[in-house]
């Protein structure tokens, strides 16, 4: 038998010490689980981004079908302009989904991994959001994978016309990372396991779809109820559609949403999942 | 709390603990005091409902106390949970491993979580499999275990940081009967080498088997407190004497008592009598010819010496099965 170190009697750490080696332990593992198993992450992360630019930009301009206005090549082209980036923005939204969401639901309600997690000498929240930095992480690696995969599936001439903004990139990537892999800590925390089929189809479903994937926010602005543009309004309480825009100005020339609405309102969005997000975790661990 | 490092130092110390539900009626634990010294097993012992996780709970920073207060290892839990954390291990009723890691990365990562560094990590996971049989599956996903192995596993992950206390909420519960032992087995290792350990049990066997002190409790009371020979002591009785007839237990228990003399305590279980007895010579004999006296026969006759369930039942006047 090994003699172990004498047992502790006293805290040899302070709160802050053992907390960030706490927060930095729980990213180290969340990151190992993701190398152990990249095969399978870059598989469920390219697979959507596949199939849609499949089916929009390659099998939809070689049968013929009109696509974002038109069949000739110039005006599918600028749909995949309109395209590609939104299936960046839309994988983001995936991997808060999937890395966050998901993982989360499974840990409170089948393995009750949750309940040793939080006995790690941190402040409880900081465990949630030691897996919001991870699944934010997770979903900068996704943008990384799809844009090349999005923008070399195509029929010839069927083209992205990409246009490279630095500064937007290294800023409004992680940021939609983390306001997405936030919004996966709200869901995480509020649907049981069960109930994962409700939130795919109420939640993930609808601000896919009203999320601007698929068409600019200000093309939405024909669709009116006596002169007013209610789809282009309702819209706006989706956050994907601010992370889509944002993209768009990122990576293309393509018009946007100007982005002194994109950043503050995606901050907001930030901060409100993390506080609705925060205080679930925290409701249902500490009783 | 003194700062004096002597091996009757209290290491948890709780004052009125109560906890109150939102909703509930009444207290899930009320008005709590109890002292666990250093380097014995504590017994929380009780029914279903008693409590006793919800105490565990306050204790280990999970559940917030409705009034009172609880020091652990000199550390208020409501006030400082992050630094009280570093001195606790948790083993809870269900299997907590991590399934996505295996069996070696479960204690490794457990090590990295409270700040040992890297090596010592690595060093650590190995010597604690070695120790707790578990080597061979060091690289093996945690579905893999039994559900033995799974507990042995928690048990060392718990203590891998050297934890002031452990705490352990039903170790035994839905284990077999193999793998209990060798879980009792393993405690009473770990606490010969200082370990302190706290339990919840409604096992009393575990309670008297292993726990150098128990508390029962129930309804969020605590009902009495000491060793498990000083509790069985306290009721009064070495013989428990438990007797089916053909007859009706309260004449049953008239014709004894003109025999024997008047009892310690009884009660009626199943239709059979249960006597307390204490200081009788030729016990059994009486009994028995008391009951042919009274033109009973007798079914059934059962003589036992008291055990912590008798206190309970002494103390309650239900079994701690019965909840």
């Amino acid at each position: 038998m090994t003699t172990l170190e004498p047992i502790a009697i006293h805290p040899t750490r302070s709160v802050s010490a053992s907390s960030m080696a706490a927060l930095r332990a729980l990213i180290a593992r969340d990151l190992l689980v993701v190398k152990k198993s990249f095969g399978e992450f870059v598989a469920r992360t390219v697979v959507q981004p596949f199939l849609l630019c499949f089916v929009f930009l390659f099998v939809f301009p070689k049968i013929g079908q009109s696509i974002g206005g038109g069949t000739s090549a110039s005006a599918q082209s600028s749909f995949a302009t309109i395209l590609v980036p939104a299936v960046v923005g839309l994988s983001i939204l995936f991997q808060g989904v999937q890395s966050v969401a998901l993982q989360m639901s499974q840990e409170f309600g089948f393995t009750r991994e949750i309940e040793d997690r939080v006995q790690a000498p941190c402040p409880i929240w900081l465990v949630a959001m030691a897996r919001v930095f991870s699944g934010a992480a997770q979903g900068l690696i996704s943008a990384i994978i799809v844009l090349p995969i999005a923008s070399v599936i195509h029929a010839p001439g069927v083209q992205a016309h990409f246009s490279f903004h630095w500064v937007i990139i290294v800023t409004l990537v992680p940021l939609a990372s983390i306001t997405m892999a936030s919004l996966g800590l709200v869901l995480g925390t509020t649907f049981e396991p069960r109930n994962i089929g409700l939130m795919f189809g109420f939640i993930i479903l609808p601000v896919t779809f009203l999320g601007g994937t698929y068409y600019l926010w200000e093309s939405l602005a024909p669709i009116t109820i006596q002169g007013v543009p209610w789809l282009q309004i309702l819209v706006l309480i989706n956050p994907l559609i601010y992370v889509n825009e944002g993209m768009r100005a990122a990576f293309t020339m393509a018009p946007h949403m100007h982005l002194y609405v994109v950043y503050p309102v995606l901050l907001a969005f930030m901060a409100g999942f993390l506080a609705l997000g925060l205080r679930n975790f925290k409701r249902r661990v500490v009783s | 709390m003194t700062g004096s490092d002597t091996i009757t130092e209290a290491i948890i110390e709780t004052v009125a603990l109560t906890k109150r539900y939102p909703g509930m009626d009444v207290p899930a634990v009320d008005q709590l005091n109890l002292s666990v010294q250093r380097g014995e097993i504590f017994g929380l012992l009780g029914p279903n409902g008693a409590g006793k996780t919800t105490t565990a709970g306050m204790l280990t920073t999970r559940v917030l106390p409705s009034g009172g207060s609880a020091i652990v290892a000199g550390i208020d839990v409501v006030a400082n949970p992050t630094l009280a954390k570093q001195l606790i291990g948790v083993v809870s009723q269900q299997n907590t491993l991590d399934r996505q890691l295996t069996v070696w990365e479960n204690l490794y990562f457990h090590g990295r979580l409270f700040g040992i560094s890297k090596a010592e990590s690595r060093q650590t996971a190995t010597d604690l499999l070695d120790r707790f049989q578990l080597a061979r599956w060091a690289n093996a996903s945690v579905y893999a275990l039994s559900g033995g192995m799974a507990q042995r596993l928690m048990v060392a992950r718990a203590i891998f940081h050297r934890p002031a206390v452990l705490f352990l909420d039903e170790p035994t519960a839905g284990l077999d009967p193999q793998s209990r032992l060798a879980l009792w087995e393993l405690m009473g290792e770990l606490n010969a080498q200082g370990q302190t350990i706290v339990l919840t049990t409604h096992y009393m066997e575990e309670a008297e088997q292993l726990c150098d002190r128990v508390a029962i409790i129930d309804h969020g009371h605590l009902l009495t407190i000491g060793t498990p020979e000083e509790l069985t002591r306290s009721i009064r009785a070495d013989t428990v004497v438990t007797v089916r007839s053909s007859g009706d237990p309260t004449a049953l228990l008239a014709a004894i008592e003109a025999s024997i003399g008047p009892v310690e305590r009884s009660r009626t279980t199943d239709g059979a009598l249960e006597i307390y007895v204490a200081g009788v010579d030729r016990l059994v004999p009486r009994i028995v010819e008391a009951v042919d006296v009274a033109g009973l026969e007798i079914a059934d006759l059962q003589v036992t010496v008291p055990t912590l369930e008798s206190v309970f039942i002494a103390l309650t006047g239900k079994e701690l099965r019965d909840e």
